[in-house]
């Protein structure tokens, strides 16, 4: 057995551990540093994991798989975490003043995250889904002290996320006692499809529907991204839906592959549903973290685009949508934070004037919204072009149909928030002073939307990479 | 001219690309320093125009085909490359947009709000129509296209002005309609970037290697469906053309004489190079509907216009009606035809954008644009009355200016093909004489009338659009072969190179 394997894990385990203990010990009104020793310790684990990027290994028999796929999405995480942990600094006391832990919590999300991507074997996978999981329950709640929607929020998230868990898992016995194996690709070579078979496919598909948020699964969804703290809803839209697509995507395409002819169907069905029911319940949101949500939603339609396709192509899409999805997000909650921060309003009507008042957070604003509706220049555009072209290659034309109209419909609701922010009324000329952490991750997150989308070329050159691995 | 031939020199960067540098640099000019904002504007506009106006010379019409190439591999696993190049079709249509766009900047000269955003999102809405000609590579055809959406967006709800409709409505309305048209442009080209791929092993996004490859027919009727939705959305075909006035009436003078003027040309130029050419069976299939709906438009849009009380509502209905003639020589799918709609794009942009100009300006000083308040307009502002004569006797294509050769050129090609069509469409032409000549008796005819007196007539900068427009629409009037020679050489070496015409069994 190669411990050097694991290396990325042990280091984000030793960092939260290490972040816990600091917590401690560190005075009360000192801990404040702590959010930078974290910003440096994930900055560490991105180069770890980059280091080893296309490496192919399996660990304990392929139970624990290290590929250039797992790798990818790990540095996805590891980028969002970051970012999230930027957007905090200064901003939001309850994370990042006297609960110190919740960096801690937000670490061990993450590595949970890590180990369901690198599952190669069912009660691995589900170890990593409850490990990320139940610290988004403890996040979700951060502010429960303040805030009764938090902690609404957080007693849905966890009555919901049990029942999905409790559904997967059931799933999983399923398969299990029909193919007497917990390993992924051992499933695979299991011919015959009985009715339990496909009740466990069912079920660990509506669990996995679940964690990306898909339509009809995705109920949750808006409440708990309204209710909890805005740097947890980030981290819950971008980085817990991407690892729920990494292990989605590895487990059916690994584990069913002869049995394509029947669930891509399904699958094409709930992509289009998502994509529709995202993209209108969208348009008559008042409140700005609502429709966020219900755009998300939508993201995971066209994700779902992807797996659709169920090619390399289509998995490589998938990677460099997930990529430049966490930027257009992370970009526009941003902008909310910044600006719940002076007007304590997420109201969609509050944003008025924003141009004037800070250029830099309306800007920001337009450019990831539009870069997630798929407008060129920017990143979405590409991001779609891929997706699109890989289902369009499958035969499914009118899929594509569908996801390119609704990405345009999507536009509607964007560009209202676009005109109020640029035309509304100004009561209050007083201008938005932003602080350096949060300066950083505006233009970090509005200038990788336009250059990955004007020179998609390297980040493209990557996914196919960890595409590769998956077939 | 063989100086400019220089093959090393990459002019379509510099004219595509001096726009976006000039926008690039208004950033960092203090918004106080209107003149500066506004001389930068001019500057850059005026370098690609005279770059655009000596390649337009230069374009060796012996050779013919692409010339002024450039290729950079942009995005390697897609195929994409950034490559540039004009042929006798695009030719006219990039100097048709520098003229545009030299002539929008002065159009706008007196905005006094928010002057530097102004600019800036104009100077990036000239380079975006002016990316779609030039390319050769359909994804940057795609970028360059989609571009443009959004600075109008923000133009229209920013400096548009509310009549009939609220400036908010017309921007949505504008920009949802496009963008929906352009969902089913996209969804076509990545069907036949796909098909293509699959069909020959090459991932190309080439719009020459496309034409080669030997589509399906099923495959060439479906694509061309989808291309044909999203161009003639944005040609504004009857009955996807409900956009078009309410959208011209709302935007701001520049928005609208680019829009009209240029922006539209990108529906009928990628109807002919992407789908006839690359699609020709599909183009055959379709063609006969083309034509239907073209009359639609041809006629519908004209009795419109003669119930119209507002200025830039008649112009946004003619515009539509002079659309129709462009599709019917389209669909008439040979090369005199093709070779009348091309002209007629450019003809029909020069109008149009002179017309909505001399709008915006009688529109700054007077604060309305309904005709019935206007009357004897000749006698107090003259020169601005020379501008709406011409734009308005080009509109009903009198000989001697631009429009006839195209008009009477398009009716020559597509008599032959589509003959009563071609007759209903012709009729046409009595109802915009009527339209046209009531409108401008109206407004600038008559006794005069004393509230008009303190309007002050076309001066300095404001000049600049009527010259620069009216010389154009007298020049390519008088000596028609200037024009049509570039266009026949790119639309005969065109059939001849994809064998249209053995497809399309037409022709002469």
């Amino acid at each position: 057995m190669d411990f050097t394997l694991l290396v990325p894990e042990m280091f984000v385990a030793a960092l939260a551990c290490l972040l816990l203990i600091l917590n401690l010990v560190a005075p009360r009104g000192e801990r404040r540093g702590l959010v930078i020793f974290a910003v440096l310790g994930i900055l560490a684990a991105i180069a770890v994991v980059a280091f080893n990027f296309d490496m192919f290994d399996g660990f304990l028999g392929r139970m624990y798989l290290v590929d250039a796929y797992a790798s990818f999405f790990k540095i996805l995480f590891l980028i969002a975490a970051l970012l999230v942990c930027l957007t905090t600094m200064n901003y939001y006391k309850p994370l990042a003043g006297e609960g110190g832990e919740a960096y801690t919590i937000m670490l061990f999300a993450t590595l949970g995250m890590m180990i369901l991507v690198s599952a190669g074997e069912l009660i691995t996978l589900y170890v990593g889904l409850e490990l990320m999981t139940i610290s988004f329950y403890i996040l979700t709640a951060n502010l429960a002290g303040e805030d009764a929607r938090s902690s609404e929020a957080g007693l849905k998230y966890l009555i919901l996320g049990a029942i999905s868990s409790a559904v997967m898992l059931y799933g999983f016995t399923l398969l299990y006692g029909v193919t007497g194996t917990t390993m992924i690709h051992e499933i695979a070579q299991f011919k015959e499809a009985s009715p339990a078979f496909w009740l466990g496919v069912i079920f660990a598909l509506s669990g996995f529907g679940f964690k990306i948020a898909a339509v009809p699964f995705h109920m949750w969804a808006p409440d708990i991204y309204e209710g909890a703290p805005t740097p947890v809803t980030i981290f819950l839209a971008v980085a817990s839906k991407a690892a729920g697509f990494g292990v989605f995507v590895r487990f059916f395409l690994t584990a069913f592959p002869q049995h394509a002819d029947h669930w891509i169907p399904v699958i094409a069905i709930m992509a289009a549903a998502t994509m529709i029911l995202g993209n209108l319940a969208a348009i008559p949101q008042q409140n700005i973290k609502r429709m966020l949500a219900y755009s998300s939603i939508a993201q995971a339609g066209y994700l779902l685009v992807g797996l659709v396709a169920a090619s390399e192509a289509g998995v490589k899409s998938i990677l460099f949508y997930a990529m430049i999805y966490v930027f257009a997000t992370v970009g526009a909650f941003a902008v909310t934070i910044a600006f719940n921060n002076v007007s304590e309003s997420d109201d969609i009507a509050d944003y008025s004037g924003l141009a004037r008042r800070s250029p830099l957070l309306a800007v920001t604003l337009l450019v990831c919204m539009l870069s997630m509706a798929g407008i060129p220049p920017l990143a979405g555009f590409a991001g779609k072009f891929y997706l699109f072209s890989a289902v369009i290659e499958q035969g499914f034309l009118w899929l594509a149909i569908i996801g390119l109209v609704m990405s345009m419909l999507s536009v509607y609701y964007y560009l209202s928030v676009v005109r109020v922010m640029y035309l509304g009324e100004v009561t209050d000329y007083s201008a938005i002073k932003l602080k350096g952490s949060m300066k950083l991750v505006l233009y970090v997150c509005m200038v990788l939307s336009i250059i990955l989308g004007a020179y998609p070329g390297p980040l493209a050159e990557l996914a196919n990479i960890a595409a590769r691995f998956m077939f | 001219m063989d100086f400019i031939t220089n093959p090393g020199f990459p002019y379509l960067s510099v004219i595509l690309l001096t726009p976006l540098v000039g926008a690039l640099a208004l950033i960092f000019v203090p918004r106080e320093e209107v003149w500066t904002i506004k001389a930068i504007a001019a500057v850059s506009t005026l370098v690609s125009l005279i770059l655009s106006v000596l390649i337009f010379l230069a374009y060796d019409q012996t050779i013919g085909g692409m010339q002024f190439k450039e290729d950079i591999l942009w995005i390697k696993d897609l195929g994409v490359s950034y490559s540039l190049g004009v042929d006798g079709i695009s030719l006219p249509l990039l100097l048709l947009t520098n003229l545009i766009g030299f002539s929008a900047v002065y159009a706008s000269w007196n905005n006094k709000d928010r002057v530097k955003e102004f600019f800036i999102l104009l100077l990036i809405l000239i380079t975006g129509v002016m990316g779609t000609f030039v390319t050769r590579d359909l994804f940057i055809f795609l970028l360059f296209y989609e571009v443009v959406v959004i600075p109008i967006y923000i133009m229209v709800i920013i400096w548009g002005s509310t009549k009939r409709v609220t400036k908010e409505y017309a921007g949505m309305k504008l920009t949802i309609y496009l963008l929906i048209g352009s969902a089913f442009l996209l969804a076509g080209m990545i069907a036949l970037y796909v098909n293509a791929y699959q069909l020959t092993g090459v991932r190309t996004m080439d719009i020459e290697s496309l034409m080669l490859v030997p589509f399906t027919e099923h495959f060439q009727i479906i694509g061309f469906l989808l291309l044909g939705i999203g161009f003639c959305t944005l040609i504004s075909m009857w009955p996807f053309h409900s956009w078009s006035p309410d959208g011209y009436a709302g935007a701001p003078t520049a928005v609208s004489m680019i829009h009209a003027g240029v922006l539209k040309k990108i529906g009928g130029y990628g109807l002919i190079r992407i789908g006839l050419f690359v699609l020709p069976a599909g183009a055959k299939f379709w063609a006969p509907l083309i034509a239907v709906l073209a009359v639609g438009n041809v006629v519908y849009a004209a009795v419109i216009c003669l119930v119209q009380k507002d200025l830039k509502y008649v112009v946004g209905y003619s515009s539509v009606s002079h659309m129709g003639y462009v599709l019917i020589g389209i669909a008439a799918l040979n090369v005199i035809s093709i070779n009348g709609a091309i002209a007629q794009m450019f003809a029909h942009g020069v109008m149009a954008a002179l017309f909505f100009a001399m709008i915006g300006n009688l529109y700054e000083k007077s604060h309305t644009r309904n005709i019935p308040d206007f009357g004897g307009l000749a006698n107090q502002v003259p020169r601005l009355a020379v501008g709406f004569m011409l734009a308005g006797l080009a509109s009903l294509g009198l000989p001697g200016l631009a429009s006839f050769p195209a008009e009477f050129t398009i009716f020559v090609g597509a008599f032959g093909v589509y003959q009563v069509f071609t007759i209903i469409a012709i009729s046409g032409i009595i109802f915009t004489a009527v339209y046209i000549l009531r409108m401008l008796g109206n407004v600038l005819f008559g006794p005069r009338q004393q509230q008009w007196d303190k309007l002050t007539d076309l001066k300095g900068p404001e000049w600049v659009p009527l010259i620069v427009l009216g010389t154009v629409l007298v020049t390519f009037g008088i000596f028609p072969y200037l024009l049509m020679d570039p266009i026949n050489t790119g639309v005969t070496s065109l059939f001849a190179r994809t064998g249209l015409s053995t497809v399309i069994g037409g022709g002469f």
